[in-house]
This record gives C-alpha cells, sequence and structure tokens, in this order.
C-alpha cells in the first residue's frame, strides 16, 4: 500500500514541472525562495508560484567554488552552484529570488548571484524581540509585498493574503499530519521516507495536490501503525535529528542511522517541524505573518529559546531514544549552540547526543559511522 | 571458555585471546593494503570459541567471518575497565584517530568525542613527522624528550605542520627541539579534547601512542591529571573485543 503512495509521489513529481509550465505559460509568475523566514504566502497571494530552490546535493559545488571559498557551508555552495551552473529547474523557473541574512556567508554570496538573476533580501532582525524588531520586521513584508507587486503586476490585497494564508497553514497542517505519523511506536515510515515526502511535496508547484497527498499518506500509515506495521521493532532506537536542514542529497547521517538500525522519527530542523506551524487566521494579515515568521527558532536568533522549547516538546512526543544535532561545515551559528543543545540534551532528558559536523561530500562516510555506531551503542 | 577480540585498524591489526577472562595470547600484524587479508593471516591457527571484530575493518570481518562487530569506541572503552577497574576516563591515540570517552560507574560510555576525517595529532602525524626530521618512531619520544625547550609548532594538520617543519629545519633549528614542540602540539591538542569530554579525574591512556613515554608525561604534566597506560596499550581495543564477544 505504501509503495502505491510512492508512485503517485513520483508520478506527481514528474508532472510537477509540466504543471508550472503551464501555470507561466498562461501569464503567471513564479518566486524562488531559499529560506523558511520569508513568507511564501505574498507569492501565493499575486498568483504566483513560491518555489523552494535547490541546494542539497554535492554536484553542483565544484562550479561554485569557482566563485566561492571552499570552507564554506555546502548548502550555499550547492544552492549557488545549482544558480550558476543553470542546472536546479526552479531556480530557472523563478522570475526572482527572495533571500535572507539568517547568516554571512548567506547574505554575501547573495550579492554575487544578483549578477544572475534579480534577488530581494529580506533584512532579518536577530533576536524575537516583539518591542524592538517587530515593526521593522513587518515593515520588510511590506516591502516585499510591494517589489512583488511591481514584479507580477498583481495588486496584493489584505484578502488575498488571507486565502494565501489559509490555503498554506492547510499545507503546514497537512505535513504535520505527515510527521506526526512517526509518533507511533513502531513507526511506520522510515527517516529516509518521510525525508523523501517531505523533501518532494515540498516543491509541488499545486499546493492541493500535495496537501491531498500528504493527508493521503497520513491516513495509510496512520492504518498501519495501528495494526502495528512497521519496518522497526518496539526496541528500535528512535532519533530525533536536529540542526541545520536536510534533504534528498545532504542524508547521509540519515542514512547511516538507518544502515546502523535506529530510526530517524524526528526532524527538528527548517526542513522539518520547523514548519508545522499556523499563521492566525484572524489578525491583520500582515502582522500576522511577520509575527509567525519571526518566531521562527532558527540558530541566527539570539538568544534561541525557541529551538529548546521545541526539542523539548519533540522529545516528548516522539518518545525519542537519543538525539543526533548536524551542523554544516562552516555554519557558526549552529556549531557553537550545539554546546548548550548537548547540555539540554543530557542534563534535562539524561539522553545520549551525538553532535556531527560535516559536508556533502562522502569523504567521511566511514567515521561518520564509527560514531553513529558507537553513539547507537551507547543507547 | 575461549574467546577472541580482533581490531582492524587504519594501521595494525591486533587480536587478543582471553581464557576464561584471562589474556592468554596477542598477535599483531600491519594493516596494508589488504586488510581482509592480513586479518585471515593473523587468526591463522589460533584458538577460540567466540569472536568479535572491531576497528574500520570490522565489517569486513564481519562478512567474511560472520562475527559480531562493535565500534573501537566501545571496545577501548571496555578494554580500559579491565585493566583499570571504576576508571571514568579513556583517552585512546591510534593510527588515524584520537579519541576520548566519558564512562559510567559500570563501564558504559556515556560521552564521547573523536577527532574528524584527518590524522591531526595521531599516530600516523607522529609517524610522518619522525621520518621528516630523521628519527625512526621508536626513538622520537626519546629524541623529544631530550631537548631543553620546545620549538612552538602552531600546525596540527599534517600537511601544514611538515611545511612548518621543513621550515623550521631549513633555519637551522635544533630537530630535537622541533620534536619536543610537536610531542607538545599533539598532547595539548588531546587535552584539550579530554577536557572538553571528561575535565576532571585520573586517565587511562590507551593506543599505540600510548607506548611513547615522553608523550605520557607531557600528558600527566598537560593535563595535571592521573594517567595510567595498560601494558601493550595498542592491545586494548582488541581486549575490549575478546571480553565483550565472551558477554555477549
Amino acid at each position: 500500500m505504501k509503495q502505491d503512495l510512492f508512485k503517485k509521489l513520483q508520478q506527481i513529481t514528474d508532472q510537477n514541472i509540466a504543471d508550472i509550465e503551464d501555470h507561466k505559460k498562461s501569464g503567471n509568475h513564479a518566486i524562488g525562495f531559499y529560506c523558511l523566514y520569508a513568507p511564501t504566502e505574498l507569492a501565493a497571494a499575486a498568483d504566483a508560484i513560491p518555489l523552494p530552490l535547490c541546494g542539497t546535493r554535492q554536484d553542483p559545488i565544484e562550479v561554485a567554488e569557482q566563485t566561492l571559498p571552499r570552507n564554506l557551508c555546502p548548502l550555499i555552495k550547492s544552492s549557488f552552484g545549482f544558480a550558476a551552473a543553470g542546472t536546479c529547474p526552479f531556480f530557472s523557473f523563478s522570475d526572482m529570488i527572495v533571500a535572507d541574512t539568517t547568516c554571512d556567508g548567506k547574505k554575501k554570496m547573495f550579492e554575487i548571484m544578483s549578477d544572475i538573476k534579480p534577488v530581494h533580501v529580506l533584512q532579518l532582525p536577530q533576536q524575537q524581540n516583539f518591542d524592538l524588531f517587530l515593526d521593522s520586521w513587518k515593515n520588510e513584508i511590506e516591502n516585499l509585498k510591494t517589489v512583488i507587486e511591481n514584479m507580477t503586476g498583481k495588486k496584493i490585497t489584505n484578502e488575498k493574503i488571507s486565502g494565501a494564508i489559509r490555503l498554506l497553514n492547510l499545507e503546514r497542517k497537512a505535513k504535520k499530519r505527515l510527521m506526526d505519523v512517526t509518533k507511533a511506536k513502531p513507526s511506520p515510515l522510515t527517516g529516509m521516507e518521510l525525508l523523501t515526502i517531505l523533501f518532494k511535496t515540498g516543491f509541488f508547484a499545486d499546493k492541493q495536490k500535495g496537501i491531498d497527498l500528504m493527508n493521503e499518506i497520513a491516513d495509510v500509515c496512520n492504518a498501519l501503525a495501528d495494526k502495528g506495521e512497521s519496518p522497526f521493532h518496539t526496541n528500535t532506537p528512535r532519533i530525533l535529528l536536529t540542526g541545520v536542514p536536510t534533504g534528498v542529497g545532504s542524508d547521509k547521517v540519515v542514512k547511516i542511522l538507518e544502515e546502523s538500525g535506529a530510526n530517524v522519527v524526528a526532524f527538528e530542523n527548517c526542513s522539518g517541524y520547523k514548519q508545522a506551524f499556523q499563521v492566525d487566521e484572524t489578525k491583520d494579515p500582515v502582522l500576522a505573518l511577520a509575527e509567525q515568521y519571526l518566531a521562527i527558532p532558527c540558530s541566527v536568533m539570539s538568544p534561541n529559546q525557541g529551538r529548546f522549547d521545541l526539542l523539548e516538546e519533540m522529545i516528548r512526543e516522539f518518545s525519542v531514544d537519543g538525539v543526533v544535532d548536524l551542523t554544516w561545515q562552516a555554519c557558526h551559528t549552529y556549531n557553537v549552540e550545539a554546546y548548550k543543545i548537548q547540555d539540554f540534551v543530557n542534563e534535562r532528558f539524561n539522553l545520549p547526543y551525538l553532535h556531527i559536523e560535516t559536508d556533502y561530500s562522502e569523504s567521511d562516510t566511514e567515521q561518520l559511522r564509527v560514531r553513529i555506531e558507537a553513539f547507537l551503542e551507547m543507547i | 571458555m575461549l574467546s577472541a577480540g580482533i581490531d582492524i585498524g587504519s594501521r595494525s591489526i591486533e587480536c587478543a585471546v582471553l581464557e576464561n577472562g584471562k589474556i592468554r595470547e596477542t598477535r599483531k600484524a600491519d594493516t596494508g593494503f589488504d586488510p581482509a587479508g592480513q586479518a585471515k593471516q593473523l587468526i591463522k591457527g589460533l584458538e577460540f570459541d567466540v569472536i568479535l571484530a572491531t576497528g574500520y575493518g570490522r565489517n569486513l570481518f564481519e562478512i567474511e567471518h560472520d562475527a559480531p562487530t562493535i565500534t573501537e569506541i566501545k571496545a577501548h572503552a571496555r578494554g580500559a575497565f579491565y585493566f583499570f577497574p571504576g576508571i571514568l576516563t579513556v583517552l585512546d591515540i591510534g593510527g588515524q584517530d584520537s579519541k576520548v570517552m566519558k564512562l559510567s560507574e559500570s563501564g558504559k560510555v556515556i560521552k564521547f568525542e573523536m577527532n574528524d576525517r584527518c590524522a591531526a595529532g595521531t599516530g600516523k602525524f607522529l609517524e610522518i613527522m619522525a621520518k621528516t626530521l630523521g628519527f625512526t618512531i621508536e626513538n622520537f619520544g626519546n629524541a623529544a624528550g631530550a631537548a631543553k625547550k620546545d620549538l612552538k609548532i602552531s600546525s596540527m594538520c599534517t600537511v601544514f605542520a611538515e611545511s612548518e617543519v621543513t621550515s623550521l629545519v631549513a633555519k637551522g633549528e635544533n630537530t630535537k627541539e622541533i620534536a619536543r614542540g610537536l610531542h607538545t602540539a599533539v598532547v595539548k591538542r588531546a587535552v584539550s579534547m579530554l577536557n572538553r569530554v571528561s575535565p576532571e579525574g585520573p586517565v587511562v591512556f590507551t593506543g599505540g601512542v600510548a607506548n611513547n613515554p615522553f608523550i605520557i608525561d607531557l600528558l600527566s604534566q598537560i593535563s595535571k591529571r592521573e594517567i595510567f597506560v595498560p601494558d601493550k596499550p595498542e592491545m586494548n581495543g582488541a581486549v575490549g573485543a575478546a571480553l565483550l564477544a565472551m558477554e555477549n
């Protein structure tokens, strides 16, 4: 039954490029987004497809390194490499790129990227103190609205934004339902399966198709879980992965964990559970967007209490046996924050914790295997 | 019961056989470029009821001999706890890796750290530096110990350190003092890892590098901690594996 769903996922993925082409042929736009902080609602409100962009694979890094420093984060190098080599269809479809200042490497890279395509950079506050920063962040969102209006030639009314919020809330709700199926013990999905579904549905141009498919997969998985059907046992170590985003191509740590006998049941990162929020549908829509997006607990925020709160909730709800904290090489904020996360996991929950700093290449696979196996031996 | 443990490391393979928990025989060989073949040679004619593999080559061994495996982290922790019951901190510096384990009172690993990717500050690093300076690895420690002062070495990357050493040699600096500087650099790095994982109490020091008496001296001086080294410290992982084979 699960196989049929994966077949369907593949079909919709194949159809997706054609869907985007059709949409663009009918005079509509597509806008590329790099970061969870960028409110995709504003694109949807202008009938533009919000597209996540490629940046989780190793192959374009070689091209990127002709321009960017070698000891930079692989996510930045991969994103730039895809853009420079012209190998990301979603980048090619995008009429403009919405970027962000979540780290110094990205922000300077975007200056170079703007030679390839129009890039609008959101100036993100680095503290979630609403009294001090909500106004300026709301301003950034208003500015983005104007930029999108000018580019698309479409007026973005409050009504349109409210409609987009409702639609994307439904998408996030479906995504949360899907991510929650692994709360079952044993879980009906492998971490790699969950990651693949989340990754692929993220690129769907037709939001409703994605929402329906995620709900369908969640229904099937919940039914499997009720019958106790699972690739795992009740004593399979349940791992929570936190830290930097992971996607297809940057999944080696998830793979090694599951090859070594664990099940990655939860992804506390911006490609995972950080997306499980709802924007308030009752407030002024721009204010509601500003509040909810500013509350995302990325390590760029200082302090970043939200990540600890989210981890606490997830460690309990997913009944995890260990926490793996992943940092991409040169991501200083996640790398430094790991110190406090380790204390938090060890002291508060008395759970084993493993911090891994790596990149997308396979060069350290065997060293990682030793550490990951040793970590699982501790459980 | 005869239990064997084989530790297939990046530089050498060690094998230990225990008879009811007492060491009966140990063997050692270079890993070379054919770890599976070397391991097979090493256990030829060896008597044992159970065997367990650890080290980088453990999976090769598992496939060929249908043996269970564990990581070298668990193996070294078990070995160190066997030689020094109650020990809470283990430092292992092998051919390619260095690691620190913090143990619980029952000897279970509760925290560990391992160097990533490169051989900075490991046995391989010392081997290459000894060669660059014209010492054998066996007399490298003694030569360093004979120097009156350190020449500061800043780089821990094997390739960068080699350039740094070459420049010092070209400047006419004393090779023993350079050797001493290299030893100090290795130990400082190990101590910082040690303090990060388990900041107090005595330490069991294992792995091939623990055969270097000057490293042991420096380690106790710089860390200001009591250092215990088992006999044949390079055998520690194999002994730990043999114990775990028996206990499995």
